[in-house]
C-alpha cells in the first residue's frame, strides 16, 4: 500500500511521516487540538457544530454525521456506545486502510470528540479480519493512549469524562460493513442485519444506545473542531463539504489514493490517476465502490459529490472509482460482480439469497455464450424483485450494478447471446 | 485447549457487556492453537460461553476466516474481485493452481499450502494482491507470485 496519497490536503497532510503514527508525533503535528476545543464546549454544542459543518458519513450512505450523533437518547441511564466501522469491504475501497495505518490517532481523537458530544462511555473499533496490519497499527495507537493516561478515567483532565476503546477484529464477511450486521457480529453472532426500527441509537450494540460511523468520518471530525466550520466548508460543495480520499483502481496509469475536495469533477479524478492506461479510450467508470451503478464517458464532468451523482442514477458510495477501458467486456464485469454478491449474501432474506444466485447464473450463461434470447428480460426482472424488498440494502447493492450495466451496455450482452462468443478479444480474463 | 488459551479467553470478557461479545476473538485464539476449530473445540467453546454448540458452529461457518477443517501450513489467498481481475488476477491464480497442482479452495497433498481466492482485500490501488499467512503482497506479477509461493516451506 502507498504510505501517502498522491494528492494531499488536510486529512492526509502528514501521511507518510513515520512520526505521525506515534502519539508524540501526532501531538507535535497539532493533534488533539480538536478534542481540546470540544472539551471547552458543552456536548450539545459540539454535536450542533458537527451537524452544521455538513460532514457526511464517508462509509457509503452519506448521512449527516452530527445529525446521527443527535439521535443518541438523552437522560438514558444505559451505557452509550460508539462503534467505528472499519470493515471496509466494499470492493474498490481502500481508503480506511490507509487512515488506520497512517493516521490512527486521527480516528481516536474523532472518537473521543464524539464520545464527549454523545456521552458515550465505550468505543468499539470493528476492523475487518483481513486487515491484520491495520489492526496492529490501531491497537498500538490505543495502547499508547492508555500508557499516557489519555483513555480510561478523566480523559484529558476532564473530571468525570470516562472512555475506553476496544479494537475488535471481524472474520471475513462483506455484510458486516452494514451497520446492524456489524453490531450482530460484534455481539458474537452471524453478521445478519437487523430490521429497523429500532435504530442503533435506541437499540444498538448489546441492546445499548449506539452510534456507528465510518473510520474516515471520525478522522475528519478533529479538523472541524480545531479549524472551524467555515474553514471546513471551504472544501467541497455546499451539500457535501470537506475532502475525501478517492481510491482509483482498474485501467489507469497510476492507481491509488487521492485526497481531493468532494465535488471534484470525475474527469479530474481520473486525470490525477494518470488517465486511462496505454492511451486507451474510457469505456465505463464505477464511481463509488462496486455496489454503485456504472457511469459512461458522457458523465465525465459530473462533480464527485452525492447530490450530483444521484442525479445521474448512481452514488458517491465510498469514493472507490473503478476505471475500465474500451477493451473491457461488460458481460464479464457483470459476471465478476454477480459472483461476489451471490457469495456474500448473508442468506437471511429469500429475495436476496435466491436473487443473487439467479443473477449470477444468468450472467455466467450469457458470458459463456450460452445465453438464450429471453435471458436479458429475465436478467432485468430479477433485480426488480429484490430491490427494496429485503431487511438491508445488500439486495439493492446487488441489483443496482447489474441494472446499470444493462442500461448502458446492453449491446455487450446482446452480442454474447446472438454471436455465442465474446466480442472483446482483449478483455481482462475470467 | 491449552490453559493459556483458556486464560486469554477469560481475559477477553471484561471488554464486552455480554460474554458472547468475546466469541469471535475467542475463536481466533482457538484457531491459533489448532489451526482450525473442529466440532470438539466448538463444543468446548460452547461450554465456556454457555451457549448451544450449534450457536458456535453457525458462527464458525458464517465467516470466511474461520476453518472447521485442517488447513495447509500456509494460506495463500488471491483476490479475484473486479479491481484485481481488471489487472490480471485470474491468470495469476491459474498459474498458482498449476504450480501447486490444486484448485483454488484445496490444499496440496503434502499439507504445505491451502490455495484460495478471496473477495476484495482493500488493496485495489495496488492490484493484483494476494494474502500469504496474513501478509499482503501487492502489485504482483506472475514471476513474483510464484517466487513468493515457492519459498514457503
Amino acid at each position: 500500500m502507498q504510505t501517502e496519497p498522491y494528492t494531499k490536503l488536510y486529512l492526509s497532510e502528514h501521511y507518510g511521516n513515520e512520526a505521525f503514527r506515534t502519539l508524540a508525533g501526532y501531538e507535535a503535528a497539532g493533534g488533539f487540538q480538536g478534542l481540546r476545543a470540544a472539551l471547552a464546549r458543552d456536548p450539545e454544542e459540539v454535536t450542533e457544530l458537527v451537524k452544521s459543518s455538513g460532514l457526511r458519513g464517508r462509509g457509503g450512505a452519506g448521512f449527516n454525521a452530527g445529525l446521527k450523533w443527535s439521535f443518541m437518547p438523552k437522560g438514558d441511564e444505559r451505557m452509550k456506545v460508539l462503534v467505528c466501522n472499519g470493515d471496509e469491504s466494499e470492493p474498490g475501497s481502500f481508503k480506511d486502510r490507509m487512515i488506520m495505518q497512517q493516521g490512527p490517532f486521527q480516528i481516536l481523537e474523532g472518537l473521543l470528540i464524539a464520545a464527549w458530544a454523545t456521552g458515550a462511555r465505550r468505543s468499539y473499533i470493528y476492523i475487518r479480519g483481513e486487515y491484520q496490519y491495520p489492526i496492529q497499527c490501531v491497537r498500538k495507537a490505543v495502547a499508547e493512549m492508555y500508557d499516557k493516561g489519555y483513555l480510561g478515567r478523566d480523559v484529558f483532565g476532564e473530571p468525570g469524562f470516562e472512555h475506553d476503546i476496544v479494537v475488535h477484529s471481524g472474520a471475513g464477511a462483506y455484510i458486516c460493513g452494514e451497520e446492524t450486521g456489524l453490531l450482530e457480529s460484534l455481539e458474537g453472532k452471524k453478521g445478519q442485519p437487523r430490521k429497523k426500527p429500532p435504530f442503533p441509537a435506541q437499540h444498538g450494540a448489546f441492546g445499548l444506545p449506539t452510534t456507528v460511523n465510518n473510520i474516515e468520518t471520525f478522522a475528519h471530525v478533529p479538523y472541524i473542531l480545531s479549524r472551524g466550520v467555515e474553514w471546513f466548508r471551504g472544501f467541497g460543495t455546499e451539500k457535501s463539504p470537506g475532502t475525501t480520499l478517492f481510491g482509483v483502481s482498474g485501467h489507469v496509469e497510476r492507481p491509488g489514493l487521492f485526497e481531493l475536495p468532494l465535488g471534484t469533477p470525475l474527469r479530474e479524478v481520473i486525470a490525477k490517476a494518470g488517465g486511462v492506461r496505454n492511451n486507451r479510450a474510457l469505456k465505463a467508470v464505477i464511481p463509488g465502490g462496486m455496489s454503485m451503478p456504472v457511469l459512461t464517458p458522457s458523465d465525465l464532468d459530473v462533480p464527485m459529490a452525492e447530490e450530483f451523482l444521484s442525479e445521474r442514477g448512481t452514488h458517491l458510495g465510498t469514493g472507490g472509482v473503478m476505471v475500465m477501458d474500451d477493451t473491457t467486456c461488460m458481460a464479464r464485469v457483470a459476471c465478476v460482480i454477480s459472483y461476489f454478491f451471490r457469495d456474500e449474501s448473508c442468506g437471511q432474506c429469500t429475495q436476496c439469497r435466491e436473487g443473487t444466485g439467479w443473477i449470477h447464473k444468468l450472467c455466467e450463461r450469457i458470458e459463456a455464450g450460452r445465453g438464450r434470447p429471453r435471458d436479458l428480460e429475465l436478467l432485468e426482472s430479477v433485480p426488480a424483485l429484490m430491490e427494496g424488498h429485503t431487511i438491508c440494502a445488500f439486495a439493492d447493492a446487488a441489483a443496482w450494478p447489474i441494472k446499470g450495466l444493462l442500461r448502458h451496455f446492453r449491446s455487450d450482452f446482446e452480442c454474447h447471446i446472438s454471436e455465442g462468443s465474446c466480442p472483446f478479444p482483449e478483455s481482462f480474463e475470467l | 485447549m491449552k490453559p493459556e488459551t483458556r486464560k486469554k479467553i477469560d481475559e477477553l470478557f471484561r471488554h464486552y457487556p455480554e460474554r458472547r461479545g468475546a466469541l469471535l476473538p475467542a475463536i481466533y485464539l482457538v484457531q491459533e492453537e489448532f489451526g482450525y476449530v473442529g466440532p470438539e473445540a466448538a463444543r468446548e467453546l460452547a461450554e465456556i460461553f454457555e451457549i448451544a454448540p450449534v450457536a458456535v458452529w453457525e458462527v464458525l461457518t458464517f465467516y470466511n476466516m474461520f476453518y472447521t477443517e485442517p488447513q495447509g501450513r500456509h494460506h495463500v489467498y488471491v483476490c479475484t474481485n473486479l479491481p484485481c481481475s481488471l489487472r490480471g488476477a485470474r491468470p495469476l491464480i491459474r498459474c498458482l493452481e498449476e504450480r501447486l497442482g490444486v484448485h483454488a479452495g484445496e490444499t496440496t497433498a503434502d499439507g504445505r499450502i491451502t490455495l484460495g481466492h478471496e473477495e476484495c482485500l482493500g488493496s485495489c490501488g495496488t492490484a493484483p494482491v494476494m494474502r500469504v499467512d496474513g501478509v499482503y503482497h501487492e502489485n504482483l506479477d506472475l514471476e513474483r507470485a510464484l517466487a513468493i509461493v515457492d519459498q514457503l516451506d
